[in-house]
C-alpha cells in the first residue's frame, strides 16, 4: 500500500510542478475569485447583519453627499461649479473609489495580519499573496458605497448640461475603470507601506478616503501646489478632475491641454505597475525581516 | 486604596495604553491634517460665496475646521474608545467579572475613557491645530479665560460623548452582532456633531433639531466658546444637562442588563 | 544509519543556514538601540524522505524561524537550503504544492463555513485531480474521525476537532513533507492521542516526511525516532530521543500513594525519594529507565494504593541538557555536519 501511494504520489508531483508553472496573473485572478466566493458565502451566514451593514455603508456615503446638498442650500455655485457639475465629479470619484474599495479594500488590514502572524498562513499556499490578501475578508457590503456613487452619478447625468460627443461617451466607462484602477494602486501601495510600518495603517486613509473626498470637489477650490501634487506626484487628478472637466467643458486643471483627458488608462497602468513594485519590495522586506 | 485614587489609576492606564501606539498616533496626526486641509479649501470657497454664513467669518470657519480635526478622536464623535472594547467584553461574557469588581462599572469605564481622551487631545489634537495655526489665519482668542472656558467645554463634551457610547455599547447585551448599531452610531455622531459642516450652517428646522441633540455638545459647543460665538454658562448648562441625562440612562440600562447577567449566570 | 537513506538522504537539506535580524529595541523614552540578532546561527542538517523528526528548543530559540525558512516564508541570510530539491525562498508557490503546514494556533479553515467548504477550496486552489481529492478526503476524514463534522461550521468545532480539521486541510494535496507547529497544544488527552496515532500512521503507511515542533515531550516520545534541539539559534543536539534523555540526564517522577504514612521508601539506586507528604511519596528515577521494575519492587514490599508516573517537562529536559552541554564548546551532534 505504501508503495502504490508513493508511486502515484510521484506522478502527481510531476503534475503539480506543471500546474505551478502557469502564469502568476492567471493564478492570482483564479485564487482571488475562489477566495472572494468563500467570503461571500461566509457573509451570507449572517444575512441580517449583511443587509444592515450594506445599508449602513450606503447611508454613510449618502450623508456625505447630503453635506454637499446642505452647502448648496446656502449657495448657488462653489468654485464656479453648479450642483449638477459637482455631483458629476462626486459621482465619478465615489463610484471609482467604491469599486476599488470593494475589490481590494481589505488590504488595509495587512498590518494586523503581519502583527498577529496570520500572513504566514497565506504564504504557504500555492497562490500569489497579493491576490489572497486582496480577497481576504472580501466585503460585499461595500456595494453600499458603489450604489451611492452610481446614484449620485445618475442624478448628475440627468441634470447636468453636457455637449455629448462620441469621445465623451466613450470616456465615461474608461474613466470609471481607470479611476478604480488608480485607487486600487493606492490601496496596494498603502498596504506595502504597512510591511514597514504596521501600526501606521491610518496614513493610507489620508490618500484613499482623503483622496476621494478631495476629488468630490472641483479643482478650482484648491491651492495650485495641491492640484499639482495630485496631478504629477500622486496622480489622483486623473480619476476624475482631468477627464471630467473635459467632459463638462470646463477648463482643465493647471491649464492642461484637452488630450490629457484621455490619459487616465496610461496613468492607471503606470500606477498599478509602481504599486506592484512597491508590493514586491514590501513582501521582500517582510521575508527578510519576518516582522 | 481610596476610590478617587482607584479611578485615577484606571484613567492613567487608559492614557498609557493609547500612548504606546506611537506610529499609529503619528499616522493619525497626518491623516487629520490632510482632511483638515481639504475641508479648509471647501469652506473657503463656501464662505467666499456667502460671507458670514452661519454667523462665522472666514477666519472663524477655518478655525472651526482645525478645532474639528483636533477634537475628532478626543471626543470620539464617530464612536470608538471604550465602546468596542466594552462590547467585546459583553459578548464574550467577561463583563460578568467586571460586574463583581468592587468598583462602579460605569465610573470604571468612564475613567478609562477619560484617560484615553486626554491622550488623544495631547497626542493627536495639538499638532494638527498648530499646523492649521501656522499655515492659515485663524481667529484665536488672546485671553487665557476664553481658552480655559473652551477646555471646560471640551471636558463636558468628553462626558457627553462617553454617555452616548456607553449606551451604544450596552446594546451588546441584547444584540448578537453589534456591527450595525456601531455603524449607525458612527454615522449619526459624525453628521450631527458638526464634523461635516458647522451645525449653525444647517438650514431651517434641520438646523434647530441638530443643534438641540446631544452631539452638538461634542464639537459645536466648545468651538463656539473658543470663537466667542457663545457664552460659557448656557453652553455648560446645555452640555451638563445632556451629560447627566445620558449617564443616568446608562446607569438604568446597566442595572437592567446586570440583572440579566446575574439571572443567566453570565 | 546514514547509509540506510543513501538514495534520498537529503530530502530536506540545510547547509550552514543563517538568519540574522536587525532588532530595534526601545531603551528609553525616545532612544532606540539597533541590535543584530542571530535567530538561526549556521545550522546544518539533513532529513531523509520518510523520517519523522522532532524539532525542539526553548521559546525564541529559532524553531519557528527555521520552519519559516523551510516553507519559503522567510529568506535565509546565508547558507544553502533545499526541500525536495527546491529553494523555498525562490520558488515558494512551486514548493507549496509539495508541502503541508499546520500552524497549531492559527487555523486556516473558514470560521463561519462548514468544514467541507474549506476542503473544496483546497481542492481547487491546489488543483487536486477530482478522483485523488475524493480518495484523500475519504481516507483522512475516516482516520481523523471527522465524518459527522463535515457540515458543521468551523466556529462550532472544539479545539481538538479544529486541529484535526486543519491537519486534513494540510494533507489533501498529498504533500511529501508535513510541518507541524505545536500540533497538540491545548488539546485534551483523547484528541492528543488521536492526532499522534494519525501522524504515526501517515508516516508509516504513506511515507510522508514529518517535522514537528512541540512543547510536549510525549509527542516526541511517541512519534519521533529523532530529535533536534536548538538553542540560541544553534543546533545543540541531533540524535535519537534516548540519547536526549541521557544527555539531559532527566528524571521521571513516580508518585506513590501508600495505605498509611510510612518512612521514605527504600528504593534501589539510582531511584530515590524526593518528597514525602503524608501517605504520598515522590520518587525520582532516570527517564530512560523503565518504571516497571521499580513499581514491581514497591508493590511487593509496601502497602500500595495507587501510583502514577509523571513525565519530565520538555523545557526542564532541555534546560538540564543545555546546562550539561554548557562547558563543551563542541556540541555532540551526531549529524550536525552530515
Amino acid at each position: 500500500m505504501a508503495e502504490t501511494g508513493r508511486v502515484a504520489g510521484r506522478d502527481w508531483a510531476v503534475e503539480k510542478d506543471l500546474g505551478a508553472r502557469s502564469s502568476r496573473v492567471v493564478d492570482g485572478l483564479r485564487a482571488y475569485r475562489m477566495i472572494t466566493a468563500m467570503w461571500i458565502r461566509s457573509t451570507m451566514a449572517y444575512r441580517a447583519s449583511f443587509l444592515m451593514t450594506t445599508f449602513g455603508n450606503f447611508v454613510a456615503t449618502a450623508l456625505d453627499f447630503v453635506a454637499v446638498l446642505l452647502m448648496f442650500s446656502r449657495v448657488d455655485e462653489l468654485g464656479g461649479y453648479t450642483l449638477p457639475q459637482i455631483a458629476f465629479l462626486y459621482g465619478l470619484s465615489s463610484t471609482a473609489f467604491g469599486l476599488a474599495d470593494l475589490a481590494v479594500g481589505s488590504m488595509e488590514k495587512l498590518g494586523r495580519r503581519v502583527r498577529d502572524g496570520t500572513l504566514d498562513t497565506l504564504m504557504v499556499r500555492p497562490a500569489p499573496v497579493l491576490a489572497q490578501m486582496a480577497a481576504d475578508q472580501f466585503g460585499l457590503r461595500r456595494l453600499g458605497r458603489v450604489t451611492q456613487g452610481v446614484l449620485v452619478l445618475g442624478y448628475a447625468l440627468a441634470t447636468v448640461d453636457i455637449d455629448w460627443t462620441w469621445a465623451k461617451v466613450l470616456l465615461m466607462p474608461v474613466m470609471l475603470v481607470s479611476g478604480a484602477a488608480i485607487f486600487c494602486a493606492v490601496f496596494v501601495a498603502g498596504a506595502s507601506f504597512q510591511f514597514v510600518a504596521q501600526d501606521a495603517a491610518e496614513v493610507q486613509n489620508a490618500f484613499t478616503y482623503g483622496g476621494t473626498t478631495l476629488l468630490q470637489y472641483p479643482p478650482t477650490l484648491f491651492a495650485t501646489e495641491l492640484v499639482r501634487g495630485v496631478t504629477f506626484v500622486l496622480p489622483l487628478a486623473f480619476v476624475n478632475w482631468v477627464p471630467a472637466t473635459y467632459v463638462l467643458g470646463m477648463p482643465l486643471p493647471l491649464g492642461l491641454p484637452g488630450w490629457a483627458a484621455f490619459l487616465p488608462p496610461l496613468v492607471a497602468a503606470a500606477c498599478c505597475a509602481l504599486a506592484g513594485l512597491a508590493w514586491r519590495a514590501g513582501l521582500r522586506s517582510y521575508r527578510s525581516t519576518g516582522s | 486604596m481610596g476610590t478617587g485614587r482607584l479611578y485615577a489609576t484606571v484613567a492613567a492606564g487608559g492614557f498609557r495604553r493609547y500612548a504606546t501606539y506611537r506610529a499609529a498616533t503619528a499616522a493619525g496626526v497626518f491623516t487629520n491634517t490632510v482632511f483638515g486641509l481639504i475641508l479648509v479649501y471647501t469652506y473657503t470657497a463656501l464662505w467666499d460665496e456667502r460671507p458670514h454664513l452661519g454667523g462665522y467669518d472666514l477666519a472663524q470657519a477655518v478655525t472651526y475646521v482645525w478645532i474639528g480635526q483636533s477634537l475628532f478622536k478626543t471626543l470620539a464623535s464617530g464612536g470608538g474608545g471604550v465602546e468596542g472594547e466594552l462590547m467585546e467584553r459583553i459578548r464574550t461574557g467577561d463583563i460578568a467579572v467586571d460586574l463583581f469588581r468592587p468598583a462602579d462599572l460605569q465610573l470604571w469605564w468612564l475613567a478609562a475613557d477619560l484617560g484615553r481622551a486626554a491622550f488623544e487631545l495631547l497626542g493627536r489634537g495639538v499638532l494638527p491645530f498648530v499646523f492649521g495655526a501656522l499655515v492659515f489665519d485663524l481667529a484665536l482668542p488672546t485671553d487665557v479665560s476664553t481658552w480655559a472656558a473652551f477646555l471646560v467645554a471640551v471636558l463636558l463634551g468628553m462626558l457627553v460623548s462617553f454617555g452616548i457610547r456607553y449606551l451604544v455599547a450596552l446594546t451588546a447585551f441584547w444584540l448578537m452582532d453589534g456591527t450595525g448599531v456601531t455603524q449607525m452610531a458612527m454615522l449619526t455622531g459624525w453628521f450631527c456633531s458638526g464634523m461635516v459642516l458647522p451645525l449653525n450652517v444647517f438650514p431651517g428646522a434641520l438646523g434647530e433639531v441638530v443643534r438641540a441633540l446631544p452631539w452638538s455638545s461634542l464639537l459645536q459647543a466648545p468651538a463656539d466658546l473658543l470663537l466667542g460665538h457663545a457664552d460659557p454658562l448656557p453652553t455648560y448648562a446645555f452640555q451638563a444637562g445632556w451629560a447627566v441625562a445620558l449617564l443616568a440612562a446608562g446607569r438604568l440600562v446597566q442595572s437592567v442588563a446586570a440583572r440579566r447577567v446575574v439571572v443567566q449566570g453570565g | 544509519m546514514k547509509g540506510a537513506f543513501a538514495v534520498d538522504s537529503a530530502f530536506i537539506e540545510l547547509d550552514r543556514v543563517e538568519k540574522v535580524f536587525d532588532v530595534h529595541r526601545k531603551t528609553g523614552f525616545m532612544r532606540r538601540e539597533l541590535r543584530r540578532v542571530r535567530a538561526v546561527d549556521s545550522i546544518s542538517f539533513t532529513v531523509a524522505r520518510g523520517e519523522m523528526v522532532g524539532y525542539i528548543g526553548p521559546n525564541g530559540a529559532g524553531k519557528s524561524t527555521t520552519i519559516k525558512m523551510l516553507t519559503g516564508i522567510l529568506t535565509p541570510s546565508g547558507g544553502r537550503l533545499r526541500v525536495a530539491g527546491i529553494d523555498p525562498s525562490r520558488e515558494r508557490t512551486r514548493l507549496a504544492h509539495r508541502i503541508g503546514v499546520v500552524f497549531g494556533q492559527r487555523t486556516t479553515l473558514w470560521w463561519d463555513l462548514p468544514l467541507l467548504d474549506s476542503y473544496r477550496l483546497m481542492h481547487r486552489m491546489y488543483r487536486i485531480p477530482d478522483a485523488r481529492y475524493r480518495e484523500n478526503l475519504d481516507r483522512l476524514v475516516e482516520l481523523l474521525e471527522l465524518g459527522d463534522l463535515l457540515d458543521v461550521p468551523v466556529r462550532q468545532l472544539s479545539l481538538g476537532q479544529r486541529m484535526r480539521g486543519d491537519i486534513v486541510a494540510a494533507l489533501l494535496h498529498d504533500p511529501e513533507v508535513l510541518y507541524l507547529d505545536e500540533p497538540t497544544i491545548g488539546l485534551d488527552v483523547v484528541s492528543k492521542g488521536k492526532v499522534r496515532e494519525f501522524l504515526r500512521e501517515l508516516n508509516a503507511e504513506h511515507g510522508t516526511t514529518v517535522l514537528l515542533t512541540t512543547h510536549d515531550l510525549q509527542d516526541i516520545e511517541q512519534l519521533c525516532s529523532r530529535v533536534m534541539v536548538i538553542d540560541h539559534g544553534r543546533l545543540m543536539y541531533d540524535g535519537p530521543l534516548t540519547g536526549l534523555h541521557e544527555v539531559g540526564d532527566s528524571e521521571r517522577i513516580l508518585v506513590v500513594d501508600l495505605e498509611r504514612e510510612l518512612p521514605p521508601i527504600e528504593a534501589p539506586a539510582p531511584a530515590r525519594v524526593v518528597k514525602v507528604d503524608g501517605p504520598r511519596q515522590w520518587l525520582a528515577f532516570p527517564a530512560a529507565a523503565s518504571a516497571a521494575p521499580l513499581v514491581a519492587r514497591i508493590a511487593a514490599e509496601y502497602p500500595l494504593v495507587d501510583l502514577s508516573v509523571r513525565e519530565p517537562d520538555i523545557e526542564a529536559v532541555i534546560a538540564k541538557m543545555l546546562h550539561s552541554l554548557g562547558d563543551t564548546t563542541d556540541p555532540p551532534s551526531e549529524r550536525a555536519t552530515a
